[in-house]
Parts: structure tokens; sequence; C-alpha cells
């Protein structure tokens, strides 16, 4: 099986659980001995990486590759663009005019870059994502595969352009929907691309049924072929068990995740706030950043918690890990989560998690607590009863432990092989 | 000589309310809740199945003989919820057919934590049934069968009880049969009754499977297997909860239908006949010495208490809510220490097992909760805040307790 995949994000920069997602499950094809190709966006100014730098920028087609030593069959291609996976069509805008400024400061109006710059990035978002699949049909033109596999909906173009000229079957694989990221304030032309790539795929896979079921009812997509892939979880051997010394005697109940609408940061503070109301020693850390950071900060100093509640911006690497072993506690308020990958991690670092039961992650997780993202005092029920009742922060986490192990990357891999049978299967029929 | 030895098992917990850290009453029990569960299974089991019995001993006049166990807390919630059911009990006991055992009035594991707590339950429960059905029980089942050696000394030097039933654990008998009676290791005159699990299981649980070979299981099959047992064994324990009987088993499976035919069947055979386990422990003497030093229950595949004791927050929840006995008893107040019992049944304890919870099966069918850790929660919260008005009650100043939203049962009085 060989596989064109248009993803997102590697390591070591990964920002979110998308990039996540996309290097868990294409390692766990490449053990199953899965060709994959794997395309993603990289944006040359902003990547400090050695292999970019030898690229020539003045080379707008120029692919560039390189390998991970314990990846045996998958190739890597990039395709220059400022496309990222939280993007909005506003904080595109903002990061290609941050990107010229960037380019006068250092060379004048007249740096010869500036001018390839805006020639290879379109001003607008849009305009990118069709730029990106045009830049995709020319990049898979010298490769050979059977499927094409497109995560999310900036790719969903691309993946569209490539299978027809290709003549190949798509399978789009959604990790969350435009109704999850703006609730009801859906911005009609990202829908529109969603609804799109959704209808021309031959399979469609979502990480829950809590998702399954927006795409069937919001998107009007026939059950038929959509399937359940739900996300898993890579153990890299054991975690680091270094102290951190930044442990007070206090408690620490975290939120770890974007800053944003999506996540619900204002019901962790309303419940911060009544867990406040009862208990002393309790600190509240926000770890990520977001659109909301600012607001969120500032309610935080009108509820009068501020000196409760800590931010540390967004953590990435052996910061998360250490963020991990202070914490008490995760709490995932979302308000609309397809999956949430970070319960899961935060188990695999034995913290316990209180999760919204509007995620996807409340349909595998049984050894969490679950809660109405809504709930204020139900969430800080819960909270107080973790930290007060040591029994039972013990037995989440040890029963927690245990069920994430058995959320395997190599289980949702094998899944995706079927749907790619199947999706060849309606092709050739 | 075969005899049949029926004993259902009748209860029901107060379950509680969804309460918070944040809340600040003593209504602790959900009343509403209970009542629609309590008449949900009265019009599916209780009500015809008492029913059936009467039609049954009537016809069979006198041939037919059950024998019940009936909590305190079920027949509180009888008498506020579904009088009714309280009277056919009655009508029951009447016909002289029908034996009552005895056991913890509050459905507790008293017996593990609390000797004192433990024997004025007992004494409790013997009151009740004495005042209700005029007689006082002769047979003592402990809560879910649970049982030691140490169990049978305690309950015959009681003076009270002739004989005990617990669970046929293969590993008890060690290749014995549950068909005999038996005298406790330790004991001089109590006997010991031993459930026939693998019979009594193919009414209770196999009865509708139908990838069980044996489905559909009609009355002439199981008496003939119940005949079988002669020559090698005296008694065949059927021991069961009542709400087998249209609550697990639906009435479509044909559970009513069964039973209606059974004792015709059984006692064509006329070697075979019923037997409540008063008369059993008259009729026959035991074959030999049983020792149990390890405690056992009727629980799961394991038979043991991992259903109540598995987990930390089981452990704990157990050990708080008895460390509190003291400080309730002292308060001396009614209100206290009627919740406290309530919250001593075994049924609180289950919700937060562990065990199995994740594949989803038996234990979630009973559970009020929707999983192991929001009853825990729940049952924390409450008894924090019980701890609470006890600490308010013995400083003096709490007029708090009078208020309570659970309206006293009668049946307290009566005792």
């Amino acid at each position: 099986m060989r596989v064109f995949m248009l993803g997102w994000e590697f390591p070591p920069f990964i920002s979110g659980g998308l990039g996540t997602a996309c290097y868990g499950l294409t390692r766990a094809l490449d053990r199953e001995g899965v060709q994959v190709t794997f395309v993603l966006p990289k944006m040359v100014e902003s990547d400090p990486s050695t292999h970019v730098k030898m690229l020539s920028p003045s080379s707008p087609r120029r692919r560039t590759w390189h390998e991970y030593a314990d990846l045996k069959h998958v190739k890597f291609r990039t395709i220059h663009s400022a496309l990222d996976p939280y993007g909005t069509p506003e904080t595109y805008r903002e990061r290609i005019e941050k990107c010229l400024r960037q380019k006068r400061l250092v060379h004048g109006e007249k740096a010869p870059e500036t001018t390839t710059l805006e020639a290879n990035y379109a001003g607008d978002m849009y305009s990118e994502v069709h730029r990106y699949a045009a830049m995709a049909v020319e990049l898979a033109e010298g490769e050979d595969f059977d499927v094409v596999h497109a995560h999310d909906w900036m790719t969903y173009p691309a993946g569209i352009a490539v299978a027809a000229s290709r003549g190949r079957p798509l399978v789009v694989h959604v990790h969350s929907t435009e109704f999850d990221r703006s609730g009801e304030h859906v911005n009609q032309r990202i829908y529109e691309i969603e609804r799109e790539g959704m209808e021309r795929a031959d399979k469609v896979i979502a990480v829950s049924y809590f998702t399954r079921n927006i795409i069937i009812g919001r998107y009007g997509i026939s059950g038929d072929k959509v399937e359940v892939v739900y996300n898993g979880l890579d153990r890299n051997g054991n975690w680091p068990l270094s102290q951190t010394g930044i442990r007070t005697d206090g408690r620490i109940v975290l939120f770890l995740g974007r800053i944003t609408m999506q996540k619900g940061p204002e019901y962790f503070l309303g419940a911060a706030k009544k867990v406040l109301e009862v208990m002393d020693n309790v600190k509240f850390v926000m770890a990520g950043s977001g659109d909301m950071m600012q607001r969120t900060i500032e309610m935080a100093a009108a509820m009068g918690i501020g000196s409760k509640v800590l931010f540390t911006g967004f953590l990435r690497g052996d910061d998360v890990q250490r963020i991990y072993k202070m914490a008490d506690l995760y709490v995932m308020p979302s308000v609309s989560e397809p999956f949430g990958i970070a319960p899961l991690e935060a188990l695999g670092h034995d913290v316990p998690v209180i999760i919204s039961k509007q995620s996807g992650v409340s349909e595998v997780l049984m050894h969490a607590l679950k809660v109405d993202f809504w709930d204020v005092d139900e969430i800080a029920n819960k909270i107080i009863a973790v930290l007060k009742y040591p029994p039972l922060q013990m037995t989440l986490r040890s029963h927690g432990n245990f069920e994430v192990r058995k959320l395997r990357w190599q289980d949702a891999a094998r899944k995706c092989v079927q749907v790619y049978r199947e999706a060849l299967s309606t092709v050739a029929v | 000589m075969a005899s049949v030895c029926f004993y259902f098992q009748v209860h029901q917990p107060h379950r509680l309310r969804h309460y918070t850290v944040f809340d600040d009453h003593d209504r602790y029990f959900d009343d509403h809740k209970n009542a629609v569960i309590c008449r949900k299974v009265a019009d599916k089991c209780y009500l015809p199945m008492n029913r059936l019995l009467l039609d049954l001993i009537r016809r069979h006049e006198g041939r037919f003989k059950v024998a019940f166990s009936l909590t305190g807390v079920v027949l509180e919630q009888f008498e506020r919820f579904c009088p009714e059911v309280l009277s056919t009990f009655h009508a029951l006991a009447e016909t002289g057919c029908v034996e009552f055992i005895g056991e913890t009035y509050y459905h507790s594991l008293s017996f593990l934590y609390s000797r004192r707590e433990f024997l004025s339950q007992v004494r409790k429960h013997s009151e009740l049934m004495e005042s209700l059905f005029g007689q006082r029980p002769r047979v003592f089942r402990n809560t879910e069968l649970i049982y030691n050696n140490e169990l049978a000394s305690l309950i015959e030097s009681t003076g009270d009880f002739d004989g005990i039933i617990t669970e046929g654990a293969d590993h008890i008998l060690r290749g014995r049969t549950p068909n005999f009676v038996y005298r406790p290791v330790g004991c001089e005159r109590i006997k010991l009754l031993l459930k026939n699990y693998a019979l009594s299981d193919d009414i209770a649980f196999r009865f509708s499977n139908r990838g069980w070979p044996e489905w559909p299981l009609m009355a002439d099959k199981f008496a003939g297997w119940v005949h079988e047992v002669n020559g090698g064994g005296q008694v065949v324990n059927l021991f069961m909860d009542y709400e087998t009987f249209g609550e697990h088993q639906w009435q479509d499976t044909g559970i009513f239908d069964f039973m209606r035919q059974l004792p015709t069947e059984i006692l064509r055979h006329p070697d075979d006949n019923f037997k409540t386990p008063s008369e059993v422990i008259a009729a026959y003497e035991p074959v030999d010495r049983m020792d149990v030093p390890h405690l056992i229950s009727w629980a799961d595949t394991e038979r043991d208490l991992s259903a109540w004791l598995g987990n930390s927050m089981q452990s704990n929840a157990l050990h708080e809510v008895y460390r509190l006995e003291s400080q309730v008893k002292k308060t001396e107040s009614d209100m206290l220490l009627r919740d406290w019992r309530w919250l001593l049944a075994s049924d609180h304890f289950y919700y937060m097992c562990t065990k199995y919870f994740a594949d989803g099966d038996v234990h979630k069918y009973f559970n009020p909760y929707d999983s192991p850790y929001e009853s825990y929660i729940n049952f924390m919260n409450v008894l924090d805040h019980l701890r609470r008005r006890c600490v308010r009650h013995l400083k003096g100043g709490s007029a708090k307790g009078a208020s309570s939203g659970n309206a006293a049962p009668a049946l307290q009085k009566i005792c």
C-alpha cells in the first residue's frame, strides 16, 4: 500500500494535537509496511532547521525532504507555504505581513527575497490553500501511490486535486470541524471547503463518534462512508522522572492546550474560583497560548483570583513533561473537542484527568472524570474531590494509566489501512 | 429424597441524590428515584411474583414452600412507596409455607467493621420480622452471603439461630457437594446450608441466554436435574435475588411460566419435595465439617469481597463511614443514626467497583452512577456533611437534624 499523505508538522516542531496525530499515525503506518509520501507545508523564513536552510528560496518549486532514521517507508516532501495547522484567515495575514516586515528590516525595501516571498505566498489564506493544491498536484507527478489521505480542511483542496489528477481514491481525515473551532459563528468559506472535501472523498475518517455525528448532521455526509478511527498514544519508553524543583507545597490543577474559545478557558476559571472558595493551597496553571489568552488573564484578575492562576505561555518538549510532573490534576473543559490527545498524555504521565463530555476522548476513556463543559459547579466539585481524597486520585491514576496503554497508534494505523482498502474497492467498482 | 429449598433475596437500597461539596442540607437520599425504582420493580416483579407464589402455595396445598430474606431498608421503601407489596408479603406469611430469614437490617457489611453494629442490626431485623410477619427468624444469611468460620461462631453465640446460609463456593467445598447440610468448623449446634450455584444460576442468570445449550429451560427438564441429586445429596438450595423474576429475567422470557410449572414437575417425583431452610435443618444432619477460614461471598466468579473492597476508594469509603460510628451514636440523634445507617448499605460500595467497569457488564446494570468515581465522590461528599452535622450536634447547637427531607418511616416506630 502506498499513500500520498497531506499532513502537518513533524517533531520537533509540533504545536498541537493535529501534528501529534499525523506523526503518530505515520509512524505506525510505517511499521505496518505502508509506504507513505508525507507532504507538509513549511514556511522557510520561520524555520530554523538546517535542512531547510540549504534550499534556495528563489526557486519556488524546489522540493525539500529528509528522512527520519526510524521511518523506513516514509518519504518527506515539503511545500513552501505559510499555512499552519491552527491558522485562521486573520492570523495568516498577520503572519505574512510580519514576515514581509522582517525581510524589509534585514534587507531594505528592495531586498530580492521580498518579491519572491510575495510571489511564493498568496495574499490571503483561501488563495494560499488553492495555491498549495496546485503545488501538491505538481509534486505528486513524480510519485507513485494508491491512495490520497488528507488531514483537515486546509489540505482538502490539495487532496481533491491530487486524487482527481491521478485518478486515485481520496480519504479525508477529520481532526476538527469549523463547528468545533468556531461554535455557531461558522466561517462559511471554510465550511464550504470542508464540505466539498468530505463530499468528494471516497472515505471520511472521523476521530470520534462525536465528530462523525457532526459530519453527518452538519455536513450532510452519508454515514456509510464515515469511519471512526480513534487516535492513539505513543509512549517512547519512560518519560524522564527528573525533579523539577518548582513544586510548591500547594496542589496544582493544570489546563494545557490552546487558549481559544474551543478549549473553554473561561469554564476553567469559573471552576477555579469555586474551588478557591473552599480550598486555599491550590494553584491553577494554564499552559498554552491562543487568541483568548489576553482576555483570560484579564478575566482571572477581574474574578479576584489572579494570584492563583498562572500562565506559562506555549510549552514544548521538556517543559511539557515538567508541567505534567508537577500537576495533581488535568482539566480539559473543551466546548467541542473532536478527540483530545492531551488527556491521554496526562494519563500517560500519571496525572488524573477531568474531561468534557463534549469530546471524542470521553468515548474511549472510562477511567476519567467526565463533566459537561458548562457545568462549572460540577467541575469544581470534581476538582475538589480529587484534591481532597487521595484514594480517588490513586484509583484514577492507576486505572487510567493502564487504560491509555491500550490506545495504540498501531490499531489506528490498521484501521486506516482497512479504510484505504475500502476506498480502493469503491473506486474499482 | 431430594428437597428443594428456595430462598429469595429482596433488597433495594436508599440511593443517594447528586450531592456536591457545595451542598449544605441533609436531604441526602433521592426519594424520587427510589420511589420510581421501587414501583417499577414492584410492577414487574414483586407484585406478580408474590401473587404467583400465593397461587402456587394454595394450589399445592402446603407442599410448595419458599423462604425470603427481606432487608429492613426495602420494607421501609415498600411502606412508603408501594404498600400493596407489603400486604402481599403479609398474605404470604399467613400461608404458613413461607419462612423469613434473618440478616442485617441495613444490608450492611458491618460484620467486617463493627461487631457491635452488626449484632444490633441483626437484632433490629429480627424484631422487624417478628412484628411484621409474626415469626422470629431462625436461619441467618449475612449480606451478600459473606461468610467465614468466625461469622458462624458469632451467630451461634447469639443463640438466636439454628442455621446459616452461604455460597457453595468450589474452593470451600473442595470436591464435596453443596447438596448436604454441613456443620461449620468451631460450631456445635448451628448448621450450614450451601447455595447450589450451578442450578441457582441456571434460573437466575442463564435462563434467557439463547446461546446456552440448555435454552429454552423448561420446568420438567429442571425438575429432572433436581431429581438426579437423589443418592448423592439431600437438598438443593436455590438461592437468588428475587428480582430475577420479571426484572433480571423479563416476563417475556417465560420465567413466570417456568415457575408456575416447576412445583408440579418437582412434586411429580414422589421422592422429591419442597422444604424451607428451617425444615431442612430439622430434617437433615450434617454430613461433614465445613472449614472457611477466609471470607467468601456470592458475588462474581471470584466469590470474594472484591466487588465491595476491590479498590482503594471502596476501602477508604468503608473505613471512613465506620469511623464515624461512635460519633454518630454519641449524638443520640435518631435522624443522624438513620442517615448513617442508610449509608452502610453494601450497594454504595458496590457502585464504586472498578472491576469489569471498562467492559460494562452486570455491575453497570445495577449502578445508578455513570462511573465508580462519581459514586465515590458523591458518597464522600455526603459523608463529609454527615460528619459536620455530628460535630455541630455534639457542640449542642443543631436544630437542623430534625428538619430532614426524608419522612421517618413508620416501620422504624414499630420496632
